[in-house]
């Protein structure tokens, strides 16, 4: 096993999810084989290949400075479980 | 021994750019709207929203990179920043990590306090900003979106400056350059040009950097300066006493002069750069560098240069003119209609800088306009009117938006300098005055300049002053 249940743990964090000590177990030895999967890509000779930033063969879309008009704040806030007029509220994230 | 130090500090400044809408959508970037009324999908993070580059970022990124020598990329691509945090929609900042805009930049500063020196730039990217959180009375954090995906400019130094005088050197002639463009409005107060300075100590001589500290919520010239100078301290002070300086951010209080420690809330960081897949790469080629490099304005540093070597200028008058792209402006339209530099100089850096800050309005919307100006210089130098006249002449312009000629006439404020009508005033004085004619007469020659004050007040300011002392002299010459 590459992968321990301590790096599950840490990712875990990172995406904020929150695992039972079961799903840690579970999910350590599933991660462990997909990494197991990307190893074999290794295999691969990409000497010389340049790294690919994106699958499309496609550079430079851009949109002019042009002000298109807004959807406003209510249809901003419609799907928000917590509004102050026309504020999105939060968990206070400072003391 | 004691031990001495040496203060290094790079700086990170994120230019808000003044594009009219968003970086990756139509939004627009007005400042002040209420409260998440210029959002939507691509902005507040909708799943399935997106997002489309902003042309005119690119080049305001690519002015911003050829005015501080950076090379531009040919070849640049966009990456995802991840971390939590609520005024981050998304669960990221679109930003680049690998393959920036631009790198290898560089910028020579000068001061007072410090040798002449050039600073390298790491990188300029590009990248969306957060939103905006309150903290108020209320139980929750409030979010505002309206900000939300604006375009930034990050500019990265190297850790190249020694003291918070370079430091400050450095930014203002960020801040100029980047005013000068029009890519940023370089409002520090409302956060249109923010600093971020990385401070660490090192005993003199030893090649390894300190332990850094990152230094935040520096929104002035003179606040940065605090902050460096207190950290500088502190970190010299904690060393002395034996203790280590941590890697932190800390946050400047800018009532107490202090920087402090933003304890608790912050988590390690570990923000998982990976390509956006939703961005296409960015390609610039060599013609739209050449195109945009054309149309470059004169940067305030070649201004300053061209008004002392072409114009004949002192360094502080060229110094003072070139900062402020419409001073320069302004001055530049003033000699050319009145080719006398220094005279000119003189004018705009007195009367009109100081009339402009009384009556607080802009230098392009002062009343008295070049050409104006450019009326009254004309008459100061053919000897209608003196210097002193000319500032009445100026006011009475600013009022009334007449030329200096109609002024002049109107008020009368032609010089005399027919000999005959300021005889007539001399044989008065020097009648009225028996006492200081002996004194004069008897060696007390500085009685001169009372006998001149006295000549010019009886002409309520107007006889040639030049004149008036040659006949004068001569006049008492007489009496002897």
């Amino acid at each position: 096993m590459k992968i321990t249940e301590k790096d599950v743990a840490y990712v875990a964090g990172l995406a904020r999810l929150a695992l039972s000590p079961d799903e840690l177990t579970d999910l350590t030895g599933k991660m462990d084989a997909m990494l197991g999967y990307v190893d074999k890509l290794n295999q691969l000779n990409t000497d010389g290949i340049v790294p690919t930033a994106h699958a499309v063969p496609m550079a430079n879309a851009f949109r002019d400075d042009q002000v298109v008009a807004s959807i406003g704040a209510a249809a901003a806030l419609a799907n928000a479980p917590l509004g102050v007029e026309d504020y999105f509220q939060v968990p206070r994230v400072i003391e | 021994m004691k031990t001495r130090y040496e203060t290094v500090i790079g700086l990170e400044v994120h230019v808000q750019l003044t594009t009219a809408t968003k970086i990756f959508c139509g939004c627009s970037t007005a400042f002040g709207q209420s409260p998440n009324s210029q959002t939507c999908p691509v902005c507040l993070g909708l799943p399935g929203a997106l997002p489309v580059l902003n042309r005119e970022v690119v080049n305001a990124a690519i002015k911003t990179g050829l005015a501080t020598n950076c090379r531009i990329a040919p070849y640049s691509i966009f990456a995802r920043k991840n971390y939590f945090y609520p005024d981050l929609p998304k669960g990221y900042q679109i930003s680049q990590f690998e393959l920036p805009i631009c790198e290898h930049g560089w910028l020579d500063i000068s001061g007072e306090e410090f040798d002449p020196k050039r600073v390298g730039i790491t990188r300029i990217h590009m990248e969306e900003d957060a939103g905006k959180l309150l903290h108020g009375a209320s139980a929750g954090s409030l979010v505002d979106l309206n900000r939300a995906c604006t375009p930034l400019l990050e500019v990265v130094s190297e850790p190249d400056m020694r003291s918070a005088a370079e430091a400050i050197a450095y930014l203002k002639q960020l801040h100029q350059i980047v005013v000068y463009l029009g890519v940023c409005d370089g409002n520090l107060e409302e956060g249109s040009f923010r600093c971020d300075a990385n401070v660490s100590v090192r005993p003199v001589g030893q090649v390894e950097l300190g332990t850094r500290a990152e230094l935040k919520n520096l929104n002035s010239f003179r606040f940065i300066k605090q902050a460096i100078d207190f950290e500088v301290e502190r970190q010299i002070e904690l060393i002395e006493e034996g203790g280590k300086v941590v890697q932190e951010t800390r946050l400047f209080d800018p009532d107490a002069g202090v920087t402090r420690s933003m304890r608790g809330k912050e988590q390690a960081h570990d923000y998982r750069y990976f390509p956006d897949p939703d961005l296409l790469p960015l390609e610039v080629s060599q013609d739209w560098i050449d195109e945009v490099r054309a149309a470059l304005p004169e940067l305030p540093g070649q201004k300053r240069q061209r008004y002392e070597e072409d114009l004949g200028l002192p360094a502080y008058d060229a110094a003072v003119l070139a900062a402020e792209r419409p001073v320069a402006e302004y001055f530049e339209a003033l000699v050319a209609q009145h080719n006398h530099p220094k005279l000119c100089s003189n004018w705009v850096m007195g009367e009109v800088l100081a009339a402009v800050k009384e009556h607080d309005v802009t230098i392009a919307s002062c009343p008295v306009t070049p050409a104006l100006l450019a009326g009254i210089l004309k008459r100061i130098e053919d000897n209608t009117i003196s210097g002193k006249i000319a500032k009445t002449v100026f006011s009475a312009i600013w009022q009334s938006g007449k030329s200096a000629d109609e002024v002049i006439a109107e008020k009368g404020l032609k010089q005399v300098s027919d000999s005959g009508a300021l005889d007539a005033l001399i044989d008065e004085v020097i009648a009225a005055n028996p006492t200081e004619v002996t004194e004069y007469l008897g060696g007390k020659e500085k009685l001169m300049g009372f006998f001149v004050g006295q000549v010019m007040k009886a002409s309520k300011g107007k006889a040639n002053p030049g004149l008036v002392n040659k006949l004068l002299k001569e006049r008492l010459q007489q009496k002897t």
